[in-house]
């Protein structure tokens, strides 16, 4: 028996679901009718998913139909978990690292189906999707946190690119105070993102796994962010602000920060892969000026280089009506021909280690070595250990995060509450 | 000619007199509309109201009957539950306090706006116009619109006015914690002034003009034939005008959401409801909340009515 909550879900679910539907593009063919969500329209991504399902439906003899999703990540999210508990009839789902953990219950095993491709994939993203030894999602494109920095600028300051976060203090600090007396007073050293959202749960996952100081919460559940590296890195990312980064950088996601990156003001920018292509498209202003290294290391022999894990894959939910149609559009999509035509056309990172050495691929991008070194050595959010719970957990870390860096509370006393309101939410690490 | 006696069909009907009969078709022609205001004003509220009672999730299956813990409880941990929250009562703060900077100047200046638009310049019409363009944007269209000119790094509003040497530094007006919540205000009343200032245009125009005349033969002076004249006829266009907006602030979400995200320092109730039962699903605590929400408003709005009967009742008849 469902509750009447339930059915308020349904009802929201079968609302935005006509509207989703209506803006839904069709491919005619027989067959049956595939349903898939792969991101929100207008994104290259979007657009190239259409291509590929479309030349699956046309060589399948089925239909597919596209479902629009809103762009952001949590919100996405919550549109599926209405799904899920709708039992709305959608078969193939993109999930962002995040999601397996909280739809476990409303998706397909994929392992029988796809076991033996297994050892094509990065493990770093088989660590994300396989949840009890169950194949949640297909690994579809990958992405990674990397830092981009302005290669014709350390040249001219005859300046090496750092390894570590305190060298990149040193460079940011001294060629911002050199370009602002060459008159640009707004040149700054360092961007990143301090709004209060995902992205900035994903630069502290950096920072402490930089500093070596755990994943906030450890894989048996404990909650380990209260330690003393923790305070370390946090203290010196507090420090960043308002000295080599400008306070908006707490008001800043990923937009933001490029344009000022963009624009020529800042020396480095810590963002995703897709930075690259923007940046050394033939119109930027920043074509053949940019280089890019692995997130620098924290101190000492625990330092180590590590951007957060991100990308998405495919899922196939339980509650679609064509499941074997399904799983063969996920395989699909991401086989390595398909993600050898996303990268080359849309510059997504193939999840496929053997693509990183694909001659069509290295032609286009001769720097494929960086993005694969910077997957392997990746460190993932803590999502797996916190399943249906990590959507409150990413929301205390970056409020009380973002409460720090305002200034409003130090770094040992945030980690402190955050370390407890963890505990009180997951009854000291034993209930997640 | 000659109207056919309606008759609702049945025999009983024969034996009403006209009184009765009069009754039974006014029902059964207020019958959809009351059916219609019950599936869609009360029946979410009941909804609403059973699932607070639930510890229902969005991730979890059905929920169970918890009575009134999601308001308050107490458990190993001591008080818990909506009304023991700390964020609870900061979020009603902060919409408190939006509320009344928001209305508060969106009156004063739609009055002054109000009163411009009114008088016979040349060209007011076009800018009767022209001035309800922000009300027609849609809010998160131009919530995104001002957060990008409010950027410290090349937001229009900092280049413009380090240009103009009216500052000498750039304004962080969505990462200073003390200007945040007056950030999100500014663009509340940019954008709501316009709606307020119709209003009361539209109250404006119902004053009579002999009502001037007969001040201006009796030499009164045009600030004191404002607050004598002008200002109590308007009045009651200016209250009911001040109910819609603030009903409107109280529920405040998209502005908010779209410039600063859920922080402590702008969340408001709305927000604060949205994080917890979009964001982690939590149907039943989140519904407890609206529910509080709601007790909020209809409380506050019969305040206000009863308070202001004699004027906005009173005077009509």
């Amino acid at each position: 028996m469902k509750t009447k909550a339930n059915h308020a879900v349904a009802i929201c679910a079968a609302m935005v679901l006509g509207v989703a539907f209506a803006s839904g593009r069709v491919a005619h063919a027989a067959g049956v009718t595939v349903s898939i969500a792969c991101g929100s329209e207008g994104g290259t991504s979007y657009d190239l998913c259409v291509k590929a399902s479309n030349q699956w439906a046309q060589k399948a003899g089925n239909q597919v139909r596209f479902i629009t999703t809103p762009a952001s990540s949590s919100e996405r999210l919550a549109l599926y978990q209405q799904w899920m508990a709708a039992q709305a009839d959608i078969d193939v789902l993109m999930t962002d690292v995040f999601y397996p953990g909280v739809l476990e219950k409303g998706l397909v095993d994929l392992r029988p189906y796809l076991e033996d491709e297994e050892t094509e994939l990065f493990p770093a993203y088989l660590k994300i999707d396989m949840l009890d030894g169950k194949l949640l999602a297909m690994p579809w494109f990958a992405a990674v946190g990397v830092m981009y920095y302005r290669k014709d600028l350390l040249q001219k300051y005859h300046l090496e690119p750092p390894q570590t976060w305190a060298e990149l203090e040193k460079d940011a600090e001294s060629v911002q105070t050199e370009e602002r007396a060459a008159g640009n007073p707004n040149f700054w050293g360092y961007m990143w993102q301090g709004k209060a959202y995902e992205g900035l749960t994903c630069n502290a996952v950096e920072w402490l796994a930089s500093y070596g100081a755990g994943s906030i919460v450890a894989l048996d559940g404990k909650v380990t962010v209260d330690n003393p590296r923790a305070v370390a890195a946090l203290t010196m990312a507090k420090s960043w602000v308002g000295k080599i980064s400008p306070r908006g950088v707490l008001s800043s996601e990923e937009p933001q920060t490029l344009q000022v990156f963009y624009a020529g003001n800042a020396l480095f920018l810590r963002s995703w892969p897709y930075v690259w292509s923007v940046a050394q498209a033939p119109d930027s202003p920043l074509a053949g000026k940019v280089g890019i290294i692995p997130i620098p290391k924290g101190p000492g022999t625990d330092g180590a280089h590590a951007g957060t894990i991100g990308g998405w894959s495919l899922a196939v939910s339980k509650y679609g009506k064509h499941r074997e149609a399904a799983i063969d559009l996920v395989k699909y999509l991401t086989s390595s021909e398909v993600q050898r035509m996303r990268f080359l056309e849309g510059a997504l990172m193939p999840t496929r280690m053997a693509l990183y050495e694909d001659p069509s691929v290295l032609a286009k991008e001769p720097a494929m070595k960086i993005f694969y070194d910077a997957i392997l050595s990746a460190s993932p959010r803590p999502s797996a250990q916190t399943g249906a719970k990590y959507n409150r957990v990413s929301s205390v870390l970056y409020t009380g995060l973002h409460q720090m860096l305002l200034g409003e509370s130090g770094p040992q006393a945030t980690v402190a509450s955050i370390a407890a309101k963890l505990d009180e939410l997951s009854d000291k690490g034993k209930d997640w | 000619m000659a109207v056919p006696e309606p008759s609702p069909g049945d025999a009983r009907s024969q034996g009403m007199t006209l009184q009765q009969r009069r009754v039974v078709w006014a029902w059964a022609f207020m019958s959809p509309v009351l059916l219609a205001l019950l599936a869609v004003a009360l029946w979410p509220l009941v909804t609403t109201f059973l699932a607070s009672l639930t510890n229902a999730s969005i991730s979890g299956g059905d929920g169970r009957f918890v009575g009134l813990g999601n308001f308050l409880h107490h458990g190993a941990t001591g008080w818990g539950g909506v009304l023991a929250s700390h964020e609870w009562w900061r979020s009603v703060g902060n919409t408190a306090l939006f509320t009344l900077v928001t209305v508060g100047a969106e009156t004063i200046i739609g009055m002054l706006l109000a009163l411009v638009l009114s008088s016979r310049l040349r060209g007011s019409r076009p800018l009767r116009a022209a001035v309800l363009i922000p009300w027609a944007i849609p809010t998160v269209v131009s919530s995104e619109i001002w957060t990008w000119m409010l950027q410290q790094q090349g937001g229009i509003l900092n280049v413009l006015m380090l240009e103009t040497h009216l500052i000498r530094q750039p304004i962080d007006w969505l990462s200073d914690p003390s200007l945040m919540l007056p950030a999100v205000m500014m663009v509340d009343i940019w954008k709501t002034t316009p709606f307020m200032a119709l209003l009361i245009l539209a109250g404006l125009q119902t004053i009579p003009r002999d009502v001037y005349e007969a001040a201006r033969i009796d030499g009164v002076g045009p600030l004191k034939t404002f607050f004598r004249v002008t200002l109590p006829l308007v009045w009651p266009a200016v209250l009911v005008a001040v109910i819609f907006r603030m009903l409107d602030a109280l529920r405040v979400f998209d502005l908010i959401y779209v410039m600063t995200g859920a922080v402590p320092q702008t969340e408001t109730m709305a927000v604060y409801i949205q994080s917890h039962l979009v964001g982690f699903g939590e149907i039943g605590y989140a519904s407890a909340a609206s529910v509080v929400m709601f007790l909020i408003m209809a409380l506050l709005l019969v305040g206000i009515i009863w308070s202001g009967r004699k004027r906005l009742l009173g005077e009509s008849r």
